[in-house]
């Protein structure tokens, strides 16, 4: 069992909030992912739930007991470091081992461990080395392995598979998910990698700047971005955004884009939605996802003339950056469907996949069409 | 001018092979990317090229000269390792001076803030200058690392995987600024990856490494689309390229009598409709057509989601294939579907060798 609560969390160094009020709870078993940029706090935050860092205010929530009291070695939580700490001296086989050496368990059981955790990541064949004889990646999993063994009731991993390829990684995202269900240790995960946020996790949590941003399901966060900042850091190629002015049209609402630049047809639901949200109409922001803009190669009903700028070809399909006046949005077409650049053709935001943001406030305004 | 050339490296440790013979020619101002898996060898040929490290046998010149006997200071190289080596007890700052300070230099301390200032501007570590080291999160280290190289200005960057600690974000911004930087000193950059979206992006030329052998160097288009062998084939891609043996016989390729038959007689080419006997068919998640109107029948396996995309692992009896396809279909596990494959994307190799029938032949003969 281990539900850990983090409540109303603080930490700063002098005059420097690193994390802000932080509330996340994390229910036993789950698999969470904390994802955010460089600098955010993500390690910072694991290391407060591991008692390696203490916190100002706030209380973290161990099965419902405060931690603060508790030393690190007796919360019961292993943590791979996003820099490992291995001991050079000793081989990988013996890394692996030394936390159950410290728990005086039989030969036979840490063997059994070592050889088990050994085989999940693929490193029987590297167990007779010393650190120093091994790669990057070889390290990270012997590393991963030291945290395994020892079968503890939460484990908080920092960037474990970073340094893999991709190859190895796809597979390590699938291993780690099955010791995950095996074990039924509740996981924190840190990761800078969307695909390994979206595959892996039960739950994402993205902060910015300390502050917590949103938590949800893989799908809520990329389909219901509940600001623009989780708008346009979970995604790629990132989500278009523009700025619009709302006024009611004929049997539409029409959204007048950024300065002027062009005049898009929304459904006629739209205005009334808008104006009930008690937002003003003038300080709307549109945010979609390339996949959202559609394009066509001749006239269409409903569909604006744009501009072709620049056509990135990316292998399967192409990102073409499309001039909607002086607003630059990017679409994603089928491979070649837009010849060259300076060809106009007619584009439309698809409004299922439109996003609705408060210019000012930056939050979503929860529009749904 | 900075022209890097390995002829036929080998490096042991102990009874260990690290790299077998390498050759590698990096031209004067090229990016050249070498991309492998873990235990490859990279880490181990940047040591070399740096003289961190010496090789078994084999030689080394920079510049069209030999540099086997020099020290690694005097090869005028910047390596930027894979982990920080960055002093702890020092600011930001200092860790960017140091570099600069050395008496061989004798630059103005004007000289030193301009470099420094450019770098961490370009790095976005300048609100960051003053602080210790040991107080940095773990990008901001690797940004650190990467700040102590460019500072230097040297002929050679030698790059072991710096941007593996980033979120996505920034390491789009940072492709761009590293390959803007490449450009703007004209230096010659040897970069070690894992991530074939930065392969792809930046190099001029990628390499790709495996178990201490180069097995292919060509441009990123080449190397993603006439993959030399298997190995090249499935390493370079996400997710890995589907290999399936096939029986090809006068344009059909049949790989499950019945239950996977399809048309090759255009792929390759037209080569393909000549081919006969055994072969492994290669095609890519994304040349994988899934819809109503597609020629075989699958079940879905698993389905795994990306965002944009899903990817569905597809399940003809006991063979199983993987498709991408758009998140917005809904395919439901164990559910029946239709597939066909882009038969101008197939690709075919040779069962035992793992070689291309069609690509690289050259290479090998030669
Ligand atoms: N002792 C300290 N004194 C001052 N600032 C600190 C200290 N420790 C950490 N910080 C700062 O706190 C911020 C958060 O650091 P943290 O290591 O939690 O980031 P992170 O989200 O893990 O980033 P990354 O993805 O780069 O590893 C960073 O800007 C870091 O420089
Ligand atoms: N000092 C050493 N002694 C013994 N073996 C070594 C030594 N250094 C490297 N090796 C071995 O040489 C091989 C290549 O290592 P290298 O560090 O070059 O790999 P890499 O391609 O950089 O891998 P990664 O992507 O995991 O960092 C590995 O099998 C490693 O175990
Ligand atoms: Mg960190
Ligand atoms: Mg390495």
């Amino acid at each position: 069992m281990a539900d850990i609560v983090l409540r109303d969390v603080e930490k700063y160094f002098g005059d420097n909030y690193i994390i802000r009020k932080l509330n996340l709870e994390i229910r036993h078993r789950e698999f969470v992912v904390l994802l955010g940029p460089s600098g955010c706090g993500k390690t910072t935050t694991l290391r407060a739930i591991a008692g390696l860092e203490e916190i100002d205010t706030g209380d973290i929530l161990i099965d419902g007991v405060p931690v603060q009291a508790l030393q690190a070695a007796d919360r019961d939580i292993a943590f791979v470091f996003q820099l490992y700490a291995l001991y050079p001296h000793l081989t990988a086989y013996e890394n692996i081992a030394f936390p159950l050496r410290a728990m005086r368990e039989s030969a036979q059981t840490i063997d059994k461990r070592v050889m088990d955790a050994a085989k999940a990541l693929k490193i029987e064949h590297l167990l007779r080395k010393r650190p120093g004889a091994l790669s990057g990646g070889d390290l990270q999993r012997v590393a991963i392995g030291r945290a395994l063994v020892r079968r503890p009731k939460a484990l908080l991993m920092d960037e474990p598979i970073g340094a893999l390829d991709a190859k190895l990684r796809e597979e390590m995202r699938t291993e780690l998910k099955r010791l995950h269900i095996e074990n039924e240790a509740t996981t924190v995960y840190v990761t800078h990698d969307q695909v390994e946020a979206m595959s892996m996790a039960d739950k994402i949590a993205i902060m910015n700047d300390g502050v917590l941003q949103q938590v949800g399901t893989p799908t809520e966060v990329y389909s219901h971005p509940a600001n623009l900042f989780v708008a346009q850091f979970i995604g790629s190629p990132i989500m278009n955004v523009a700025k619009g002015m709302v006024r009611p049209g004929e049997g539409s609402t029409r959204i007048i884009l950024g300065d002027n630049d062009a005049t898009l047809e929304f459904p006629q639901k739209l205005y009334p939605m808008i104006v009930n949200k008690k937002h003003a109409e003038d300080e709307l922001t549109l945010g979609i996802r390339p996949e959202g803009v559609q394009v066509a190669r001749n006239q269409t009903a409903g569909f604006v003339a744009v501009e072709a700028h620049i056509i990135e070809p990316l292998g399967p399909f192409d990102i073409v950056d499309l001039k909607f006046g002086k607003q630059m949005m990017r679409a994603r077409t089928p491979s070649g469907y837009v010849e060259k650049a300076g060809d106009v053709v007619w584009a439309k935001l698809d409004e299922t996949q439109t996003h609705f943001f408060s210019t000012r406030t930056g939050e979503s305004l929860q529009i749904q069409l | 001018m900075a022209h890097v050339r390995l002829d036929k490296i080998s490096k042991k440790f102990g009874s260990h092979t690290a790299l077998i013979n390498l050759d590698l020619d990096i031209a004067d101002g090229q990016f050249f990317v070498l991309l492998g898996p873990t235990g490859a060898g990279k880490t181990t040929t940047l040591r070399l090229i740096a003289g961190l490290d010496a090789p078994t046998s084999g030689g080394i010149s920079i510049a069209e000269q030999d540099v086997s006997g020099w020290s690694a200071a005097e090869r005028d190289v910047a390596l930027v390792f894979q982990y920080y080596s960055l002093y702890p007890h020092y600011t930001v700052r200092q860790n960017l001076e140091f570099p600069l300070k050395s008496k061989v230099r004798r630059m103005s301390q004007q000289d030193i803030d301009h470099r420094i200032a450019k770098a961490s501007k370009t790095l976005r570590i300048e609100h960051l200058l003053e602080r210790k080291t040991d107080r940095l999160s773990g990008g901001e280290m690797q940004r650190v690392s990467i700040g102590r190289a460019i500072v230097r200005e040297p002929r050679v960057f030698l790059m072991d995987e710096p941007l593996s600690n980033l979120d996505a974000k920034l390491r789009e911004l940072l492709r761009s600024e590293l390959k803007d930087l490449q450009m703007k000193l004209g230096a010659t950059f040897l970069y070690v990856t894992h991530d074939q979206v930065e392969a792809m992006s930046m190099g001029d030329q990628v390499g790709v490494l495996n178990q201490g052998r180069i097995i292919q160097v060509g441009t990123p288009q080449q190397i993603y689309n006439q993959p030399h062998d298997t190995f090249v084939a499935t390493f370079v891609g996400s997710p890995a390229m589907n290999l399936l043996q096939a029986d090809v016989r006068g344009g059909r390729a049949v790989v499950l009598p019945g239950k996977l038959e399809l048309p090759v007689d255009q792929a390759a080419g037209g080569r393909a409709a000549k081919l006969t006997g055994p072969a492994t068919l290669g095609i890519r998640s994304e040349d994988v057509m899934v819809g109503v109107n597609e020629a075989v029948e699958a079940r879905v396996h698993g389905v795994e989601n990306q965002g944009v995309e899903k990817v569905v692992t597809l399940r003809v009896q006991d063979c199983l294939m993987k498709a991408t396809v758009p998140a917005r279909l809904e395919l439901s596990i164990d559910s029946v579907v239709r597939f066909s494959f882009k038969q101008e994307k197939l690709h075919f190799f040779e069962p035992g060798s793992g070689n291309n029938l069609f690509y690289g032949e050259e290479k090998r003969n030669g």
